[in-house]
This record gives C-alpha cells, structure tokens and sequence, in this order.
C-alpha cells in the first residue's frame, strides 16, 4: 500500500433477527420454505391492512443497544423509505429514520497495534425485502423474506484499513451471536454488509469522495473488494483523475468492484413517519428487563477465562470466539481440573473435528463430561497421551466414553513394576552400544531408549514409570 | 421550468409513471394550487411547536412473537398481474454494469 494515502471505511451490517414472526404480522420466518408460502396481506402491503410491531424485535434492539453502549433513545420511531423496486411490494420500506432506536454506540477491535475503538453511528429496526430470482427474460418474486425483522448498525467512519474492516465485523457478529438474536449465517443471508470507502492524502482532516460496495456475502470478500477499491481509487487520483460517488458491485468471481449504472435521483426517499405504526418509547423497565437476560460480553468472558483457569491469552480468545464453543469448554472445566489440557485438546483434536463435519460446539460429537473423561483418563495415568488420541477418533465415530472404549480395546496403561523392567532388560539387551554409550556420558541416548520401550509396548508403557525405572536400572 | 412542473417531472421519475405533455400541464396547475395552499400554512408561526406524528398519546402498541396460519399461494397469487404456480413474475430486474 501506498504509504502517503489512507482509506477511510465505514461498514453498514443488515442482521436478520431470529424471530418466529415477521415484523408487523404473524407470518413465520422460517428460511427455506416453498416461495411464496408464508405471506398475508400486511407484509403484501394490501390497503387497508394494520401492520403491528413484533414485540420481541424491539426487546432484541434493545439487547444490541446495551451490548454496544449505545445511547437508547426514549422516544423512536417508525419512518417510510419510498422507492420502487420489484422486491418491495408496499412501494416503501418501513424503516428508521431521524428516531432511531440507539446512536452513538461502539466496540472494540485487536489491532497489530492494540485495541482500537470503532464508532458506531447508530442501529434501527427495519424490514427486509422480497428475493428476487432472475430467470430467463423475465424475473420472479418469492415475499416470504418481506417484512422479515431487521437491524442495521452503521459505523462511524472510524475504520483505516480493509484487515480493521475484516476485524470489525468478526467482532460484530460474536457480540450477536453472543446476545443470541439472529442465527448470523452469511450463507443464507442472515448478516449483510455493505462498504462506504474513500481515501485521503494522510494527515488530511477533510474526507475524500467516497464509493459505495454492495454484494458482499462473507468477511473474505468485504477484505478482498476493500483492498481492490482502494487500490482502485489509488490508481485513479495518481493519474489525475477524481472518483464519482457511485455504488459499485463486488464480483467474487473476477476480484474486481464495478460500477452499478446508477440512476440520477435514486436517492429521494421521501421519508416520513409511518401513520400506521405508534411510537416506540424504551421505558426504564424495558431496559432493566433486557439487562437482566443480557450474556456476559465477550470481551469480559475472555478475561475471566484467563483468570479463571490460568489460561493463555490466546486459548482464552479462541475458547471464547463464540458461546457455544466457550460454553462447551466451561462444562468440560467442571469434570476435569487440567484447564490447560482441555484448552489443548478443544483447539487441536476437537476443533478439527467439529471443522471437518462444518458444525459448532452445540452439535459436538463428543459430550463436554465425555471429553472430560477421556482428560481425566490421561491425568490419572490409566492411558498415554498417545493412546487418547487413538481413542478420541473413536469417541466421535461410536459416541462410547473413553472408559468403554479402553476395556473394550484393552488399551489401559502398563505401569506394573514387573512388566516394565521385563521390558526394559529386553531393549537395553538389544541396544549395548547406547547403554555404553550412556555410561560414557552421553546422556542423550536416554530418549532413545525410552523410546525403544515405549515401541515395545506398543505405546501403553505409563511413561513417567519407564523414565524412572530406566534410570535407575541404568546408574 | 416552473417550480410545480419541475416537481411532476421529479415524481414522474421516482414513481416509474408516464405521465403525457397535457396531463403534465394539468397536474402543474394543480400541484401550483397546492403549493400556495401550504405557502398560506407556513405563515402560521410553528417555532414553539413540537412536529407530531400522531396526535393521541398511544406507545408501545406490540403483538406476541407467536405464528399465525399465513394465506394460501394459490389465492393470492392469481391477483398478481402475472405469476406461475410458484412466484410471481416481473420484468427482468439486472443489475446493469459498466466496466471501469
Ligand atoms: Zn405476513
């Protein structure tokens, strides 16, 4: 990157809210339903229909607002954005606009640099539009997403770079997943982000024109058509030339932004307050009430893991990345006291377990006290290390405890006195140069040895015995 | 242009309408009237008074998260001016682009 210009970004995240019911009617939002099946005339938008406000959209706005910090406005409300647009069969939007439901909220992202606080402008409560499926000379309409609950957070424009974008919207999405209001899946369009982007010469205050990229389906590409705007409108002002304010459409085929032939007088919205919704007035009761359901913040969950079991910094980060995976681990924590083992374990074989099927802790093969068995199995010098991690795979194919497995298999762990020297004579039998060696001084050769025992006993010689036993036969 | 042609012009565009040389004549003159009208409005000084949007002293009116039955496909979709026994159907909607 060219060092004498910044980019300046500011992220607008659409998150689906999981809620049974649409907005302003008793339809279900259930993905994936036939087209067409789950609609009425309130999210039709025939005359003469009352369109009333989901309660638990506005109990989940205010959830977002107080683990955000943002100001909860008292008094919000609804507005009408008119366009016209196949997907919105209403001819308007019903949105927020000058009462949003929270302002001036923020979040905090872990830079190369340190922490670093990111603005967030504000979060309102809107409704989605239809999907429209274009086929061949025509296109075709499916309103079941109509009226499906939505929040939009727009940032400030506080963010310098497209790996602080990337950031931003990980953390973003954990602090929902966190607070549990929408299923965040990228994949079936349940978070949406679209990219405000301009550049400046650096140390300039004054902003540059900015463009808007729209089509942005996972963090990867908000990264990949971030860092190729940049470049993009780099390229452009060293030639001389200037940037036009348009939207543009990231193509994850080619790589490339372009430019969405825009409309002149797209933007009139005609804004104005819904007549048929009343105010929304956040009460000091409604506040109380959703405080007390919030979850612990992520960041505060981190530190306490530290703290509590004596983590890394690092384990403690990737324990916590979402709630099920942290909650999975605090479960295992009550069974087994070695914090640490099971932070290794989690990260390494239950990790690449649970990545090779796609599916998160709440679905984890293996049950937390299970994991936790097997642990304490390897704590207890019944079986090696070694040999856990034979039993593990099949823990997850069988879904048998690590018990079964073990006298099923007949994998306990020799540490019987007799049975271990027996085997020991038998490698330094075989080995007279190393235990010559040895005797001369090369301690290193020890390793070795150990090893040889450990071979012969196909891995179930209790190897904290076999050191011991080793170096007393040896001296 | 006048002011209130400019506006028909204006609206013609953001409503998608085609609106004819004599009907724009027409709705100018009208929309002319209506301008005046609330001219003769804004004379009324409003500094001291709060914009309301609804005048009763009615919030928070909400419904329970809870399913209602939706209508069927087949009866609703036969209104639309064009559908198949699935979705309807609508001129083609293409996101146009320039290279650049
Ligand atoms: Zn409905």
């Amino acid at each position: 990157m060219n060092t004498d210009f910044e980019p300046v970004i500011g992220l607008e995240v659409h998150v689906q809210l999981n809620t049974k019911t649409k907005i302003f009617c008793g339809c279900s939002t259930k993905f994936g339903l036939l087209p067409n099946t789950s609609i009425c005339p309130v999210c039709l938008g025939y005359p003469g229909v009352l369109p009333v406000m989901n309660e638990e959209v506005v109990r989940s706005a205010v959830k977002v607002c107080l683990m955000m910090d943002f100001m909860i406005n008292t008094y919000s409300r609804m507005d009408r954005k008119n366009y016209f647009y196949p997907d919105l069969p209403k001819g308007y939007q019903i949105s927020q606009f000058d009462n949003p439901i929270g302002v001036k909220g923020k979040l905090s992202i872990d830079t190369d640099e340190g922490k670093k606080e990111i603005g967030i402008t504000r979060i309102h409560i809107e409704e989605d539009a239809g999907k429209l499926i274009h086929g061949d000379g025509v296109s075709y309409v499916d309103f079941n997403r109509t009226g499906v609950p939505l929040l939009e957070i727009v940032s400030e424009p506080d963010i310098r770079s497209s790996k602080e974008a990337y950031l931003y919207l990980k953390k973003l999405k954990q602090i929902l997943e966190y607070t549990k209001i929408s299923d965040c899946n990228m994949e079936e369009g349940s978070l949406r982000c679209d990219a405000n982007v301009s550049i400046r010469p650096k140390g300039q205050a004054q902003f540059g024109t900015k463009t808007e990229i729209k089509n942005l389906n996972s963090f990867k590409f908000v990264q990949k058509a971030l860092d190729y705007e940049i470049e993009r409108q780099m390229n452009v002002l060293k030639e001389g030339g200037t940037i036009s304010q348009e939207t543009r459409l990231f193509d994850s085929g080619t790589g490339k932004t372009k430019t969405m032939r825009s409309k002149e007088e797209a933007h009139d919205y005609h804004y104005f307050p819904e007549p048929d919704l009343l105010p929304i007035m956040v009460s000091e009761g409604m506040i109380k009430e959703a405080t007390f359901s919030l979850p612990e913040k992520p960041d505060d969950k981190c530190a306490r893991f530290e703290k509590q079991y004596g983590l890394p910094a690092y384990d403690a980060s990737v324990l916590t990345a979402d709630p099920s995976t942290a909650d999975y681990y605090e479960e295992c924590a009550k069974f087994c006291s070695n914090y640490k083992m099971i932070s290794n374990w989690m990260m390494g074989e239950w990790l690449r377990e649970l990545n090779e099927r796609s599916v998160s802790a709440v679905d984890s093969p293996v049950l937390a006290k299970d994991l936790a068995g097997l642990l304490n199995m390897i704590e207890n010098g019944k079986i090696s290390g070694k040999i856990a991690k034979e039993i593990f795979p099949e823990m997850v194919k069988t879904g048998k405890t690590a018990e079964q497995i073990v006298q099923e298999k007949g994998l306990t762990v020799i540490s019987d006195t007799g049975a271990i020297e027996t085997m020991i004579k038998e490698v330094l039998g075989k080995n007279e140069k190393s235990v010559q060696d040895y005797k001369n001084g090369k301690k290193g050769v020890l390793g070795f040895l150990i090893g040889q025992v450990m071979k012969a006993s196909k891995g179930k010689a209790d190897p904290k015995k076999v050191n011991e036993l080793m170096e007393k036969i040896l001296s | 242009m006048s002011d209130s042609k400019q506006i028909v012009n204006h609206v013609e565009k953001l409503a998608l309408l085609e609106i004819s040389p004599e009907e724009k004549d027409r709705f100018s003159e009208q929309i002319g009237k209506i301008l005046k009208f609330v001219e003769k409005l804004n004379e009324l000084d409003t500094t001291k008074i709060k914009p309301t949007s609804h005048i009763l002293p009615v919030q928070n009116v909400t419904r329970r998260d809870s399913p209602v039955p939706s209508i069927s496909r087949e009866n609703v979709i036969k209104l639309a001016p064009e559908a198949n026994n699935e979705f309807y159907i609508v001129p083609p909607v293409i996101q146009e682009f320039q290279e650049a």
